[in-house]
């Protein structure tokens, strides 16, 4: 077929033209699905549980991942401040990935265990109380009670995704998302049994009520921290 | 396709159509940019070879380089590591009181101390170390766990209150007024006694005065000096951690305050605490 064909009949340079976007698309995005080397095997890796799950839904509501990536890219200067540089598989199990593109604030990838829950709360309450320089806007209205429409649905919403929530961990969300945020309820040690290294205390300083601070510092408390670095193999996973 | 007449003027082909007596010339691509369309084309072929780049069934091309970027992270961190390594192991073999003897060694610790400062203290200290509400300033001569060298270096290692380590500051003050140990009544009363204290203007028969003496003086001190080894901050100064006005100094002795810093043993290594507590005795208030 000449080339002058093509280009004097619309129909055809539309189909022909799909056809290349689509062998593109192929070659450049398939090959992540089934590629053995992109997710690497670690271990720790777990669920949200599901007092992490909301927290990690008011991250997104409220944008914070417009202004704070959860990226640490393997630069030397990134990983002198930040730490391991983040691996594809901490964010296996997020549905939508929260990885940013712009740094206004700090990465937060690492965050977990990096300050007090008193300072993320207070940070978070008035930023410029303890960072005078900061730009971030106060979040006060965090401390309202969470609402919660219906754990469990969101559980499964996210085992639909491929998240590895066992019936076990859905049947007892609702349970989970209360106990995690009360050390002394009869579920506390059935939540660190489900969802290992999850931090089971009250984290906004305001035992009697579940508020969406609670939620988003023990999400914040626990990003980072699920990798068994120990046991990653850095050499075998070179990419 | 039919022969194209040629144009008169340029000599190049015209595309053949007419409108009004304009005709289209269809003027080739010129040689330089074919030639550079080529070169990219055989460039992205050798890339392609020398680079990561195809997909294949399990994994992907490696390339003949050997490259990745996780790998050359590696590399410039071992080069980092190996630029600093004289310095860095004598920091790391030698004791706090040696390094300051070495004036190479203790500015090596100093600048490197400032760097790892900014990234881990800030947050809380300040970029100029001078604190905030509840985190203490580190510039002056006021210490809540001593101001030694040896000091600062065992509070940066173990923090204070950081219930994971075992050899944390440990300090309890009680909540006063959470616990019922005192009415409200009386916490205003020693709230005065202890504001009047700060000012130099301490009344002694006061009924504060005898709270203070009772419930107070064991670990702040008679006077108010305070006890490093408990961690009682001086109460006979101008200098408060969260505020010296009477509603906050009684809000203190009500609930207590109990600020937690992490130990960063468990964060950074040896070397780089060394560095940290050079540098913060340094910033002014560091004693002998």
């Amino acid at each position: 077929m000449k080339h002058s064909t093509i280009e004097k009949n619309g129909s055809i340079l539309l189909v022909l033209s799909l056809l290349v976007v689509t062998i593109g698309g192929i070659v450049e995005i398939a090959p992540l699905f089934y590629l053995e080397n992109t997710i690497e095997k670690v271990k720790g890796m777990r669920p949200y549980s599901p007092l992490e799950l909301m927290g990690q839904n008011i991250y997104k509501r409220e944008g914070c991942n417009l202004c704070h990536s959860q990226m640490i890219r393997p630069f030397k200067d990134e990983v002198e401040r930040y730490g391991h540089y983040s691996l594809a598989a901490e964010s296996m199990y997020d549905h939508p990935f929260v990885w940013g593109s712009k740094r206004t604030g700090p990465d937060l990838a690492r965050v977990g265990g990096r300050y007090s829950d008193e300072w993320q709360r207070e940070h978070l309450i008035a930023p410029r109380n303890l960072v005078p320089e900061s730009v971030m806007p106060g979040y006060p209205f965090l401390m309202q009670p969470l609402k919660v429409h219906d754990i469990k649905a969101h559980l499964i919403a996210n085992k639909t995704l491929g998240v590895p929530y066992t019936k076990e961990q859905i049947d007892n969300a609702a349970v989970d998302l209360v106990s995690q945020a009360n050390p002394d309820s009869d579920g506390a040690e059935d939540v660190e049994a489900r969802y290992p290294k999850a931090l089971v205390r009250d984290f906004d300083g305001k035992p009697e009520t579940l508020t969406e601070m609670d939620a988003l510092i023990a999400y914040l408390q626990v990003l980072g921290t699920l990798v068994d670095f120990s046991t990653y193999d850095a050499k075998a996973n070179l990419r | 396709m039919t022969k194209r007449p040629i144009d008169d003027v340029t000599g190049t082909e015209t595309t053949g159509h007419e409108w009004d007596g304009i005709r289209e010339l269809d003027t080739p691509m010129p040689r330089w940019w074919l030639i550079t369309f080529y070169i990219t084309i055989a460039w992205s072929i050798v890339y392609c070879v020398l680079y990561p780049a195809i997909p294949l069934l399990k994994t992907n091309t490696q390339g003949t380089l050997g490259y990745s970027s996780r790998g050359e992270l590696d590399k410039s961190l071992q080069k980092a590591r190996e630029a600093q390594t004289g310095l860095r192991d004598k920091i790391k073999s030698g004791t706090l009181a040696s390094i300051m003897a070495d004036p190479q060694l203790f500015s090596f610790a100093k600048a490197g101390g400032k760097a790892a400062f900014k990234v881990n203290c800030v947050q809380c200290h300040g970029s100029g170390a001078e604190g905030s509400v509840g985190n203490p300033n580190l510039n002056d001569d006021d210490w809540l766990w001593g101001g030694k060298l040896e000091d600062i270096h065992q509070t940066i290692k173990h923090g204070a209150r950081y219930e994971q380590d075992d050899d944390t500051r440990l300090s309890d003050m009680p909540a006063f007024g959470k616990d019922e140990l005192l009415d409200k009544n009386q916490i205003e009363q020693v709230a005065d006694y202890v504001l009047s204290l700060s000012k130099g203007k301490a009344d002694a028969s006061s009924s504060g005065a005898q709270i203070f003496a009772e419930q107070c003086a064991s670990c702040h001190g008679k006077t108010g000096t305070g006890d490093r080894s408990v961690g009682a901050p001086p109460l006979n100064d101008q200098i408060w951690l969260y505020g010296g006005d009477k509603k906050t100094v009684m809000e203190s002795i009500h609930n207590s305050r109990k600020a937690v810093m992490p130990a960063w043993a468990h964060r950074l290594d040896a070397e780089t605490i060394k560095q940290l507590a050079i540098y913060v005795h340094s910033l002014g208030g560091g004693e002998k």
